[in-house]
């Protein structure tokens, strides 16, 4: 079975698109035979430690990954690459180089494994509104609660009111729960691309709000 | 005053914003120019704009940029 449209692939090569060792990955894992599969594991082998050197980068994050685990993820995201690099082969168009495009889908891969793995902290949860947290959130001084206190309910008002129920469902869960947008891909089936647009539709919608009812203006936010 | 920047920054959106998909697909070109420091924000700003917007997007950044450098270091 072949992942591969070979006419593309050699197409570009042959049109020069690539520099030399681009080109030399391109027709190696568009070949057949021995040479393919050494190119493969010299591939998944890059791969790896990118995975490797990446899951440990993001380790101080929300997913507070370490040991076997991290190991775990690193070869689960660097086979889940691989297998989308030859299945997506000839959509490689010579932009940059071909090492640069692949470790592209090493980074979406650590991030879709990573995503799955919130739900193992203990108390995650996406649904409970805890408007307590809002303050802590966003870095607001308890200090001065009296200067942020009517703020947070004009935009507790307007999540209630000019919302959507998927808006506030995504509102809710990363803003309230701090769930990790790749987590809400995995619980919700959606794309990022479009829990992110649901989310920057939810923030547009509060902010005109909180203009029109006098907490905001083209400066920024402000106190009534 | 009350320092509610953060809050401020996070209710701010761009209509420039390209969005996950398309800054994706164009990450790794991004990536490049930003290694070479080329002036990746002017060619692509809808792709800057989002860049500081969407967390795991600047994260997948941020973990390309240093996979990319290493190799070169």
């Amino acid at each position: 079975m072949s992942y591969l449209d070979l006419s593309s692939v050699h197409l570009m090569v042959s049109a020069g698109r690539c520099d030399p060792e681009s080109r030399e990955w391109l027709l190696a894992l568009s070949s057949t035979g021995p040479a393919r599969e050494a190119a493969r594991d010299r591939l998944y082998a890059l791969l790896l430690r990118i995975a490797r050197g990446e899951v440990h980068r993001r380790g101080g994050g929300p997913f507070r990954i370490a040991g076997p685990e991290s190991d775990d993820v690193a070869h689960q995201a660097a086979a889940d690459a691989l297998l989308a690099i030859e299945t997506k082969l000839d959509q490689f168009r010579g932009e940059s180089r071909f090492t640069t495009w692949a470790y592209k889908f090493v980074m979406f891969e650590v991030s879709r494994t990573l995503g799955r793995h919130f739900w193992r902290r203990p108390h995650a949860s996406m649904d409970v509104e805890a408007w307590e947290r809002l303050p802590d959130r966003f870095g607001l001084d308890p200090a001065r609660e009296s200067e942020w206190r009517d703020l947070l309910a004009a935009l507790r008002r307007a999540v209630d009111e000019v919302l959507t129920d998927r808006q506030r469902q995504i509102f809710v869960a990363i803003v309230l729960n701090a769930v990790p947008l790749d987590t809400l891909v995995e619980e919700l089936g959606a794309s990022r691309n479009a829990i992110y647009k649901m989310l920057f539709d939810a923030r547009r919608k509060i902010r005109v709000a909180l203009v029109a009812n006098g907490y905001a203006d083209p400066q920024g936010l402000r106190a009534r | 005053m009350s320092d509610w920047t953060e809050l401020d920054r996070f209710l701010q959106t761009d209509p420039r914003d390209v969005g996950c998909d398309r800054a994706m697909e164009l990450l790794h070109v991004y990536v490049e120019m930003v290694a070479a420091d080329a002036d990746a924000a002017e060619r692509h700003p809808g792709v800057a704009v989002h860049l500081k917007a969407c967390g795991p997007c600047s994260e997948d950044f941020s973990g390309l940029l240093a996979a990319v450098t290493e190799g070169e270091s």
